[in-house]
């Protein structure tokens, strides 16, 4: 029977927006006197926005609050949400860097926690004496490491240079030595943070194995976070969604991971043209978008092996003469990989001379659409004259349904391949 | 689950403890920690280096030669009658232990930012681990302070007596460590609002020293600044040194006593400085 290792109660954490302290005694004190004359803050910044939350009086924003979860012993738990939800100051608090504003949260066994791969390490010190630094540090005692010694070298592969200072190592077996350290952790909770984004795909595989083998083998509990639906799913049993400082919803992986990915696709239904988290100098801005078929009609859903376009609004605001435009769109799958990128620069008849200052229609055309069904977020992008212009991520989501792409009817399933590509076997 | 409500948790994370509470069982847990620390600290600081460890020894030296030079030849500064090379190590040889304690620890959050807001580990082991690295350096300066002392103490005519009081050193060190790490905490908790009191540190120290009867013995220093000397708990400390050693000047039990508690309280005033800021220092540095 697996008990409770992990129990938070009405847990928050606030933060002060905002300037609270100029840094400096003497523009603090420059400060006080300017208010008390009733004068403007000298130091005060203007222009932050916090797109986290609706505008908000106070400035006070709370990164996580009235949180109650239970982790049982043993469970593999993902925790999952957009950026701001609040995942990294969960794991803070977890794993005691900084304190809850209220609240508390309860634990059962040590707490390991690997926010970083390779904090504390020593750039002069030799491989060795870096282990044993780094074990430390993490929490681990002298002989415990010297228990791991083999094992950490082995797993990380860099017996020849054990005894080299760790600022000769590759950047490779910089991280690999550092993850090594912290997978053979003996601690009874393990809390990840999204650190396998380096290290090679090889090595991340091995990673996602050996943390595997900790919860599944030695009835370890982990905490993780990431943005790769892949690797959560892989490793997870359980889940735990967060929105806006929030636990939205909690449960079997399987069940989270689809309400996260529909999560996204509601915040996506914003107008392009209302979007103000877009990067480019804005001499041509996305304005809209809509889909229609190869009959000219709008859809709502794209059909797989059909014919199908994409028409995008762009204002031209700029009076510059245009030398060159350039337009492309990206298909992001649900799992957040590129599937496939179409650009104008591919296009032989694109011809960005009949573009005028205002509103003008591009269509994109992708004949027998062949990806599989499911649902997709577009990133746009635009340059001008080289520059960029406008890039919109996320800018609007699009639904894929199953449709006829080989000439049987017959489909893969959608979870074992991304593209179709028409094919033939034969026997001769 | 309800049937666990009655089970006991290892570690409960709550907003406001009191900050009375050190954690000091926690330190304890993570001593090896703390051994690693130091070793990192001597290691690193000396790779690379042509000299390597030598330059424990060097520094001292030069800076005796430069003090013989400048504070005895030039300005003529007494030395209660012992020889000036004597007599400015043993000042110095207090001194710095105190003053390296005092640099190291004030920028303790500042220095380790990076590592305190990726993982838990009782802080208070990160300015020990300082005390007890810099002791090893106060231990070579002392093997050599004891070289140039019995070389003396061989020479005719020289009017060095060591004492009984020179027993008291350990003490003195201890208390020099509380007063270094007692000033430092609290700097280094003020320094993660007040970036600008880091610069106060460097100059403040300097001033101190002359605030000490480093260079010169405090029988030497004019009356009107003497009690106002006195007041610095270090002087006692420093004196107290060079009187076991030299046997110049004086030993004043009550200017002991007055160290012994000062250090004490300014010691305790810093961890429980310290205590207060480490928890939520990550949110403002």
């Amino acid at each position: 029977m697996s008990y409770v290792a992990i129990k938070a109660e009405n847990l928050s954490k606030a933060y002060q927006l905002g300037e609270f302290s100029t840094g400096t005694l003497s523009r603090d004190i420059q400060r006080r006197i300017a208010l008390m004359r009733g004068k403007e803050d000298p130091y005060l910044k203007i222009g932050e926005t916090n797109d986290r939350t609706s505008k908000g009086s106070s400035d006070i924003v709370w990164s996580l609050k009235d949180i109650d979860f239970e982790v049982n012993q043993g469970d593999a738990v993902g925790i999952i949400g957009r950026n701001g939800a609040g995942k990294s100051t969960l794991l803070k608090v977890l794993s005691r860097v900084t304190t809850p504003t209220t609240g508390s949260v309860k634990i059962k066994g040590r707490v390991a926690s690997l926010l970083e791969v390779g904090t504390g390490f020593h750039p002069e010190l030799t491989g060795r004496e870096n282990i044993f630094l780094n074990g430390a540090i993490l929490g681990m005692r002298k002989f415990e490491i010297k228990k791991h010694f083999d094992a950490i070298v082995d797993f990380a592969g860099v017996e020849r240079y054990i005894d080299t200072p760790v600022k000769r190592y590759s950047s490779g077996m910089y991280v690999r030595l550092a993850f090594a350290v912290a997978a053979h952790l003996e601690s009874e909770i393990l809390v990840v943070d999204e650190v396998l984004a380096v290290g090679d795909a090889e090595f991340q595989k091995k990673c996602i194995g050996k943390m595997g083998d900790v919860s599944k083998g030695e009835g370890r509990t982990v905490l993780f976070v990431s943005h790769n639906m892949s690797s959560v799913q892989a490793l997870c049993n359980q889940g735990i969604m967060m929105q806006y400082g929030k636990v939205v919803s909690m449960g079997k992986i399987e069940s989270i991971i689809p309400q996260y990915l529909s999560s996204n696709k509601t915040r996506e239904q914003e107008q392009i043209s209302a979007r103000t988290d877009r990067k480019g100098n804005g001499k041509a801005l996305f304005h809209d978008y809509s889909l229609v078929n190869d009959q000219n009609d709008t859809i709502n859903t794209f059909i797989v092996g059909k014919t199908c376009k994409v028409i995008l609004g762009i204002n031209i605001t700029t009076e510059d003469p245009i030398m060159h435009f350039h337009v492309a769109l990206s298909l992001m799958d649900s799992y957040e990989r590129r599937v496939a990128n179409f650009s104008s620069e591919y296009s032989d008849n694109f011809d960005y001379s009949k573009l005028k200052r205002g509103m003008n229609y591009v269509e994109l055309t992708i004949p027998h659409l062949p990806v599989v069904e499911g649902i997709y977020t577009a990133t746009l992008y635009s340059r001008v004259n080289n520059e960029i212009s406008d890039w919109v991520e996320n800018a609007f989501s699009l639904d894929i349904e199953n449709g006829l792409f080989f000439s049987n009817g017959k489909l893969p399933a959608a979870s074992h391949v991304s593209v179709l590509i028409d094919h033939q076997f034969t026997i001769s | 689950m309800s049937a666990n409500t009655t089970q006991d948790w290892d570690i409960e994370l709550k907003p406001q403890d009191s900050v009375f509470n050190l954690h000091l069982k926690d330190v304890w847990n993570y001593r090896d920690l703390l051994w690693l620390l130091v070793r990192r600290d001597f290691v690193s600081f000396y790779k690379q280096t042509i000299f390597g460890p030598l330059w424990i020894f060097i520094q001292p030296i030069f800076t005796t030669i430069i003090f013989t030079v400048i504070f005895g030849r030039l300005a003529g500064i007494s030395t209660s009658g012992a020889p000036g090379p004597l007599f400015y190590m043993s000042g110095t040889l207090a001194w710095n232990y105190f003053a390296d304690c005092l640099n190291k620890t004030s920028t303790v959050f500042r220095d380790n930012a990076s590592i305190f807001g990726k993982v838990y580990f009782p802080r208070l082991i990160m300015p020990l681990s300082i005390v007890f690295s810099n002791l090893v350096r106060f231990s070579v300066q002392l093997v050599l302070f004891l070289l140039f002392l019995t070389y003396y103490l061989f020479q005719p005519n020289v009017n060095v007596h060591p004492n009984l009081f020179v027993l008291l050193l350990p003490v003195v060190i201890i208390l020099m460590a509380f007063l270094g790490l007692g000033l430092g905490l609290i700097i280094t908790a003020m320094t993660t609002k007040y970036r600008d009191l880091v610069f106060l540190i460097t100059f403040g120290v300097q001033l101190l020293m002359y605030a000490t009867p480093v260079i010169y013995p405090l029988s030497a220093a004019p009356v009107k600044y003497r009690n106002l000397i006195s007041l610095n708990p270090l002087s006692g400390l420093v004196e107290t040194v060079r009187y076991g050693f030299l046997g110049t000047g004086q030993f004043y039990a009550g200017a002991f006593a007055y160290s012994v508690v000062a250090s004490l309280v300014i010691f305790m005033l810093g961890l429980v400085v310290f205590n207060r800021v480490e928890k939520n220092f990550v949110d403002t540095v």
